[in-house]
């Protein structure tokens, strides 16, 4: 059971028009783990995503989570499977028009019948969980700030328990000090709530903070999937300059054991 | 077994208090929440002293605040006093006791009447100030274009071209087939009305007047507002969003002279340009109507109209397409530079846009009636 994989992708096919973004990919998600997805820009990592949540059809390939395709599902189905897994995507995406609160209490309204109180009261915990001080619950999206906004974007994810949460780019454009507040949120929640975290990424900061595995996204396919120590015995151009370039070394951990004194 | 039972089935939760231990089994997730008795398990666990959760299958984020909610209810809550969780449960559930809200007791309920007040004096306080920033903001673009016509190098004339195009030449096959189905639609109630007195060729003089001092100009005005007004709000609130404006300020050129000017001075010397199509295009439904339905020759309607009607309607109406234009003009940009951050407050100042205008331009128009008036024209 711990070995079939949560997450199956198998000869994925995408493309816009003539650009061809994925041709034949192959990806396994184990229960459980952080698996970071890393690629040059334009190499496809958030449309992997979008065409894993089903937001965008592939033109050809099996994609299967939990062991049911997610292509070939009645509407139903889709839907008690859309309910086990969470998406925050790049900027929260939060709806402008309802407060942090009230985004996240958006899928629960949604999908269960729960009295308000006890609805306000989990998601006042969610929106805690993810380190929004309680005022930010009232506040609208336009008055919070981006890592707050992820953040909140994350609660809402998060909202109904699910098995496997998609983060796209979660570090993206905060500063050092909340991305790394936010990896260890991330490997905290994934810990306490048993998640299975599927990680779009630039920051190598957090491949090696809290990355399982990492799947390398080059020439249209997934070129390697391993821990961060087998990518740096990888024998690929993309893949050595990116995992040995100077900003690598300086998130290596014990690259460089001077600087950390 | 001294067993209270309270709720089982496969995917339920169940409360089942064995003396001083309470029992939880099931599925204690969100979804068992709808059909969980929790009055009744309070009560129970308000007779234990500990909670025993081995029995629980699954247990999610709000399972585990139930849990920690309950001990709150048992009479001495001890630190062990959860017993028999995994360590993933144990983990969960100190996560959730870490971060339980603040006791409902600190929340401060305030009053109905005091809260309509508040808000009624907020709004008021808004509303005053913002009549004063839109007063102020007419000022600057009235500076600003004074300004450029002294020095009409600084003019933007391509844009002034390209908006003239957009809101004039381009809303030319709507104004004027408005105004002619409203020229129609005078005709033929009118004729129905003077007939009874047999007036009708006084029909002629119903239409022009009410056309060119009025309904001409008046409903050109609306379409504008609404087609143009509408876009200078979203297209202005879109580079505010992306903050456009800003880098435009840095970059040391003025959003006022550039976006701005341009737009309002095409308005300005387009809405007359419209609502002379609109005048023209209303009388020839009129001239048309009439000559169906009370056989009032388009001769007869053309000398009629030329001899009785005196010149004044058609400056009257025509006097105020300016300061249509300009309230159109003032209104759509500033609710523009108004838009905030978020998408939001870009589809509804655009709204408000469309709606203020429409509204100051009828409040304006009933102000010249009474101008007129007085001065006797």
């Amino acid at each position: 059971m711990t070995d079939e994989p949560i997450i199956r992708v198998r000869g994925l096919v995408t493309s816009f028009g003539r650009n061809v973004v994925h041709d034949g990919l192959d990806l396994d998600v184990k229960r459980g783990e952080i698996i970071g997805v890393v690629g040059g820009s334009g190499t496809g990592k958030s449309v992997l995503l979008r065409a894993i949540v089903g937001l965008l059809k592939p033109d050809a390939g099996q994609i299967e989570v939990f062991g049911e395709s997610v292509r070939d599902t009645s509407a139903d189905d889709y839907r008690a499977l859309r309910r086990r897994w969470g998406v925050m995507f790049q900027d929260g995406a939060l709806f402008s028009s309802l407060n942090v609160r009230q985004n996240v209490e958006a899928p629960m309204r949604e999908q269960l019948k729960l009295d308000d109180d006890l609805r306000a009261l989990l998601a006042g915990i969610k929106v805690r969980m993810v380190g929004l001080p309680d005022k930010a619950q009232d506040n609208y999206p336009s008055e919070l700030s981006g890592g707050m906004r992820k953040r909140a974007g994350f609660a809402r994810a998060i909202a109904l328990d699910p098995e496997i949460v998609f983060l796209d780019e979660p570090t993206a454009g905060l500063d050092p000090i909340g991305a790394a507040a936010f990896d260890t949120l991330i490997k905290q929640l994934q810990r306490s709530l048993g998640l299975t975290v599927f990680l779009v990424t630039h920051d190598l900061d957090s491949l090696h903070a809290i990355c399982d595995r990492v799947a390398v996204l080059a020439d249209k396919k997934v070129l390697s999937v391993g821990t961060m120590q087998d990518m740096l015995d990888v024998d690929h151009p993309w893949v050595q300059e990116y995992f040995h370039g100077p900003r690598a070394r300086a998130a290596t951990p014990d690259a460089n054991p001077k600087e950390k004194i | 077994m001294s067993a209270t039972k309270i709720a089982t089935a496969e995917n339920k939760a169940g409360f089942e208090r064995d003396g001083a231990r309470l029992l939880v089994q099931g599925r204690l997730t969100i979804d068992s929440f709808e059909h969980l008795d929790r009055q009744a398990a309070q009560e129970q666990a308000a007779q234990a002293e500990v909670i025993d959760i081995a029995g629980l299958t699954q247990m999610d984020t709000a399972g585990a605040w139930f849990i920690v909610h309950l001990q709150s209810f048992m009479a001495q809550s001890s630190g062990d006093s959860i017993t028999g969780a995994s360590d993933a449960q144990a983990q969960l559930i100190d996560t959730i006791r870490h971060n339980m809200p603040p006791d409902e007791t600190d929340v401060v309920r305030p009053n109905p009447v005091g809260a309509f007040l508040e808000n009624l004096g907020r709004r008021v306080l808004l509303g005053g100030r913002n009549a004063l920033e839109l007063i102020s903001f007419l000022g600057q673009v009235m500076a600003t274009m004074v300004r450029v016509i002294w020095r009409p190098r600084e003019l933007r004339l391509t844009s002034v071209v390209h908006h003239c195009q957009q809101v004039g030449v381009q809303a030319v096959p709507i104004v004027a087939l408005m105004a002619f189905l409203i020229g129609v639609v005078l005709a033929f109630q009118g004729s129905a009305q003077l007939r009874q007195f047999g007036a009708e060729v006084f029909v002629v003089d119903l239409i022009a007047i009410s056309i060119l001092r009025e309904l001409g100009i008046l409903l050109t005005a609306i379409i504008v507002a609404g087609r143009s007004g509408s876009a200078f709000t979203a297209a202005i609130g879109s580079m505010k969003m992306r903050e456009e404006i800003d880098a435009m300020r840095t970059l040391g050129l003025d959003p006022i002279a550039i976006l701005i000017v341009p737009r309002v001075l095409a308005l300005i010397i387009m809405l007359p340009a419209l609502g002379l199509i609109a005048n023209v295009s209303g009388l020839i439904g009129g001239a048309m109507m009439s000559w169906i339905e009370l056989g009032v020759s388009p001769a007869v309607f053309q000398s009629r109209l030329v001899s009785n009607t005196d010149v004044w309607h058609f400056n009257v109406g025509m006097i105020k397409a300016p300061f249509f234009a300009l309230i159109i003009g003032i209104i759509g940009c500033y609710q523009g530079m108004k838009v905030g951050g978020d998408a939001e407050s870009l589809g509804r100042l655009t709204s408000t846009s469309v709606v203020m205008a429409i509204f100051m331009v009828i409040v304006v128009d009933a102000m010249f009636s009474i101008f007129f008036a007085v001065v006797g024209v």
